[in-house]
């Protein structure tokens, strides 16, 4: 029975069933989550103790000292018993120089035991706290310039790109983007920074069709955006990727460093980059856990499925996987406002109703997660060489973004597949958002599907089919012995990709805790949730 | 063919239309230059009927105009590709038809090139250029060895997967070394293997020159920009078909 609260005609209970397979279905890989650690989480650890910097060759020193300690204890332990431990021998004055004498070779690492491991987690946790208060103080920094300078006035946000490969040509650009109107800049990354195992170092000049995300350039970056935000009267957010093989080590960078967004989406990278499944789920708990204690805002990635899929009938991924996004973000601290719930106006514009069949997609979410901002995408698939048709669509996609109450709009470019955005395709796009929201923002006060109509129909078919999912993932056991989750991806359920749980890049970063794993970050992040 | 010119409304008209911006904050000075642009360009009488301003210092327009230019069809010339471009349903119903079983794609970056921007580009299922990558083709099984691959590791995992087509990657090179690099690996691929029996050999990257391919002992160069439909396309058209000569 329809009840009055659901302008789709949901039933409650299909809801509640939804998030309760999420559940069943998350749960397993939390627990797997926390039995194993990787490299990169550990990098992560020492990075928040203050670690810094890179070798003559560019090796970032947590990639040399995690390297030394993992070749003479194993990475079970994790690093920070062997690490302290050493400190305290007075092997090394600090981690630098520790890190230093390990890469030549100098230091012999031991798994501490007894009073001497006591005292070895008492001085990383000491450490890494030190980091996770900085992480503290820059969440309060944005709080405060906030209610100095002024928050973005309206919703959604209007949500930038900037990629030229160099910071400082990144800057001015991410400027005048500002000052003509958005209130959130993403530096796209470099191609194939996700697969790379360390986060380059100092401000970068050189990029692949994007820049790459080191902590340097995150400084610059927000330093230039702060000065743009007191000029503007509103405080302008920045966005980068927790992604790929070093999301923990970046997630905590972006906390020391004050980003306000970050992409992180709980399959991503096994569905396709190819990163082993257990890799991704350890270091996105990881990295959630940083996020949600910096105040950072995560954008999933749902729109990737329907630029592979067909979004009609892959609609009901999406729910599937906003569910699920939902789930592991709220077990690794992060609150609603905080989730940034992908999705995607891509249906072909050829097919009858397209527009409808987006607003009941984007309804759908918008009511099955009424607190979370949402991620609004524009279409990409279906632009073309034809600006003018695809200023058009971009329109429709501003509309479905104005009529469901989105939080974040991805503004669409007219140029999409033709070339990176001129001065000119921004203006035009910021017009045609603007032109949207000033003419039809309100519309949602009157706009009630009628709920036995073509969209409220089709809500409920698509939410019912992400339930089919999500219920074929809960009984997925052909791979005995593995969380049903890791079978699925593994058959190629999501996407068209097959994922094995032993396979795919950065397996062998992955550790299965030893009973003394200690690692003072993840106990200090656990600590907020109990 | 007979000359052509533009077409408005009326034949013969020769109206265009063009956008673009100019450096300057908007004034009458602005719309001028714009006009004069215009008329460089052949467009005489030019109409500037949009302008507005955009940032600091920029202005956009839009202009009108007649150009007095003509056309000669019969004398364009066009480079015409030597294989159909084929979507991915295409490709794989290519493959299925006339060699079923999938057709195997062994990919890596030889040399110190750790980049593997270019191979990722081509091979990875997020593609590149809104085209998915050839791991999203369901009758390729694509084998990415990364980054810093040695030729003998190469050839060794081409035989083991028995590879139709093996894909190169160079992106970052010095003193020519892609050059270096890729004729060690023709030459590799010709000792081990059986002129029938080799793979087809593919290599690209930016620096690359697309007519090269004869020179450096490979099938085929690809350069900057290229898709991976096209990459694909081309693997397909060359396994799926009767071998021709080479031009």
């Amino acid at each position: 029975m329809a009840r009055p609260t659901s302008a789709l005609g949901i039933d409650r209970g299909d809801v509640r069933r939804a998030r309760t397979l999420a559940r069943q279905v998350g749960k397993p890989i939390v627990d797997l989550a926390q039995r194993h650690t990787t490299v990169s989480v550990e990098r992560a650890t020492l990075r928040l103790a203050g670690l810094g910097g890179a070798d003559p060759d560019g090796t970032p020193w947590v990639n040399r000292l995690a390297d030394v300690v993992r070749a003479d204890v194993g990475l079970e332990h994790g690093v920070s018993l062997p690490v302290w431990d050493a400190l305290l021998r007075g092997e090394g004055d600090d981690l630098l120089t520790l890190a230093q004498k390990a890469a030549a070779g100098s230091v012999t690492f031991r798994v501490p035991e007894g009073k001497d491991a006591k005292r070895a987690s008492a001085a990383a946790r000491k450490a890494v706290g030190a980091g996770i208060k900085q992480v503290d103080r820059q969440r309060v920094a944005r709080e405060r310039m906030i209610a100095k300078v002024g928050d973005a006035p309206s919703k959604p946000w209007i949500y930038l790109i900037v990629a030229t490969g160099d910071i400082h040509e990144d800057i001015p650009q991410a400027q005048a983007a500002a000052r003509e109107g958005a209130d959130v800049i993403a530096v796209i990354r470099s191609t194939g920074q996700s697969l790379l195992d360390f986060v380059p170092e100092g401000a970068t000049r050189e990029g692949f069709a994007g820049t790459y995300a080191t902590q340097e350039n995150f400084r610059l970056m927000r330093a230039a955006l702060d000065e743009t935000s007191r000029e503007l009267g509103r405080y302008v957010r920045l966005t980068n990727y927790a992604s790929g093989l070093c999301m923990p080590e970046i997630a905590a960078l972006a906390g020391l460093e004050r980003l306000d967004m970050m992409l992180n989406d709980s399959m991503y990278g096994i569905l396709f980059r190819d990163i082993n499944p257990i890799r991704t789920f350890v270091d996105q708990r990881f990295s959630r856990q940083v996020h949600a204690r910096a105040g950072i805002i995560i954008n999933t990635g749902e729109d990737n499925y329907l630029t592979t899929a067909d979004a009609i009938e892959a609609a009901h991924t999406v729910t599937t996987s906003q569910l699920l996004n939902e789930y592991f973000a709220k077990e690794a601290g992060l609150e609603d406002w905080q989730l940034g719930l992908g999705h995607a106006f891509e249906i072909d514009p050829e097919v009858p109703d397209s527009f409808r069949l987006e607003l009941a997609h984007a309804m759908l979410a918008r009511e099955l997660f009424p607190d979370a901002p949402l991620k609004w995408m524009p279409p990409t698939r279906h632009m073309t060489g034809d600006i003018f048709k695809g200023y058009l669509l971009d329109g429709f996609f501003n509309l479905v973004g104005a009529m469901t109450g989105q939080g974040i709009l991805l503004v669409g470019m007219m140029t999409e597949a033709v070339v990176t955005p001129w001065i000119s395709d921004r203006d035009l796009a910021l017009q045609n958002v603007r032109y949207v929201m000033n003419a039809a923002g309100n519309l949602r006060e009157d706009f009630h599907p009628s709920p036995d109509g073509f969209i409220a129909s089709r809500a409920r078919e698509v939410l019912g089919e992400a339930i089919g999912l999500l219920e074929d993932i809960k009984a997925d056991r052909s791979v005995p012995g593995e969380p049903p989750l890791l079978s699925a991806i593994a058959d190629g359920t999501f996407g068209l990709m097959k994922r094995p749980a032993d396979k795919g890049r950065g397996l062998d970063g992955v550790a299965e805790n030893a009973p003394d794993y200690y690692n003072p970050a993840t106990e200090i992040l656990d600590g907020d949730q109990r | 063919m007979s000359l052509i010119r533009p077409y408005g409304d009326t034949t013969g008209d020769g109206m265009v239309q063009l956008s673009f911006t100019l450096p300057i904050e908007h004034s009458k000075v602005a719309e001028g230059a714009a006009a004069q642009l215009a008329n460089k360009m052949g467009m005489d009488p030019a109409l500037v009927v949009h302008a507005k301003p955009m940032g600091e210092g920029f202005t956009f327009f839009v202009v009108y105009g007649r150009v007095n230019h003509l056309v000669d069809p019969s004398t364009v010339e066009v480079v015409e590709r030597d294989y159909p471009l084929l979507t991915p349903k295409e490709a794989n119903a290519a493959i299925k038809r006339s060699m079923r079983r999938r057709l195997v794609v062994v990919g890596g970056c030889i040399g110190t090139d750790a980049h593997t921007v270019g191979i990722d580009a081509i091979l990875n299922i997020k593609g590149f250029a809104g085209e998915k990558g050839l791991e999203y083709y369901r009758e390729l099984k694509v084998v990415n060895l990364g980054a810093q691959v040695s030729v003998p590791q190469l050839v060794e995992a081409a035989r083991e997967e028995k590879a139709d087509a093996v894909l190169v990657s160079q992106v970052v090179t010095q003193r020519d070394a892609h050059l270096l690099n890729t004729r060690e690996m023709s030459a590799a691929f010709r000792e081990a293997y059986p002129a029938a029996k080799r793979p087809l050999l593919v290599v690209g990257g930016p620096r690359f020159d697309e007519t090269m391919a004869g020179e450096l002992g490979v099938d085929r160069v690809f350069s900057r920009g290229t898709t991976p439909g096209e990459v694909a396309s081309y693997i397909v058209h060359r396994i799926t078909q009767p071998k021709e000569k080479a031009s």
